[in-house]
């Protein structure tokens, strides 16, 4: 039979984890998704977003998500008929879906991009082209990041 | 430490395309961290870099606060004509900075 101590000592070690987790927001993940979406909304509008043609570089396992190096290649001629236009590179699960955006024309001769970036947890990365036709092309990479940067309240 | 680094090739052939690489120092802070007593620290990030070359703009970028600290932007442009690369970045709390960098196309 459980004595009363027990029974309190139980409760009290059921209810920590529990008050730990309530501080979370539970729609976090589902608002993530949201901006992201939203994000993605403002810069394609309603527009078919085709993959290729883009090439996203990240590492694929990453130590530190404070700096992570980044490229984005576009395949176009660069030429006042045909190029790329912009660049933009989106998370998932960054607190912010925005990462850069590049503005670019001919002259740029290649449509690239190199840099480094915070990466907050294990998750997609997609960079979007835009050509000079209007047609949107993309590319995405799945990264796993094992020491997140920007480590806030609501993302463990 | 200069507050901001370019490489850009000294001499290039006409209509070349060249590698630039910039690097700006600068923390990005990016307004989503807290101090130790809970505060949040306000956010101090580059909004924008610019590269003109003689004027004309080949390429700008727009900055969020994913961006690293010291942000590393590398891209490419054509050599076109002999003249000068000016670089600007300008960020929040009125952060400016500019740079030049002069090319000579053969």
């Amino acid at each position: 039979m459980t004595t009363r101590r027990e029974f309190l000592l139980l409760a009290t070690a059921l209810a920590v984890p529990t008050a730990a987790k309530a501080q979370l927001d539970p729609n976090l993940a589902q608002k993530r998704k949201a901006a992201f979406q939203e994000a993605l909304r403002r810069i394609v509008g309603d527009a078919p977003v085709r993959k290729g043609r883009v090439k996203l570089q990240l590492p694929p396992l990453i130590d530190n998500g404070n700096s992570v190096p980044l490229s984005v290649s576009v395949g176009s001629p660069m030429t006042d008929a045909d190029h790329v236009r912009a660049i933009h590179v989106l998370t998932e699960k960054n607190p912010l879906p925005d990462v850069v955006s590049v503005h670019l024309g001919p002259r740029a001769g290649r449509a690239s991009l190199a840099t480094r970036v915070r990466l907050a947890d294990t998750q997609s990365v997609t960079a979007i082209a835009r050509m000079s036709d209007g047609s949107f092309w993309s590319d995405s990479s799945e990264v796993v990041v094992t020491l997140s940067a920007c480590l806030e309240e609501g993302l463990i | 430490m200069a507050r901001a680094v370019v490489t850009v090739p000294a001499r290039a052939k006409r209509g070349e395309i060249v590698e630039v690489k910039t690097l700006a120092q600068h923390p990005m802070e990016t307004g989503f961290r807290r101090t130790q007593t809970g505060e949040l620290i306000p956010r101090d990030i580059i909004r924008r870099f610019t590269c003109t070359y003689n004027g004309t703009e080949v390429y700008r970028v727009e900055l969020h606060p994913a961006m690293s600290a010291n942000p590393l932007i590398a891209f490419s442009t054509i050599a076109t004509e002999t003249g000068t690369l000016a670089f600007q970045w300008a960020g929040d709390n009125g952060y400016s900075v500019t740079e030049t960098a002069s090319i000579s196309v053969e």
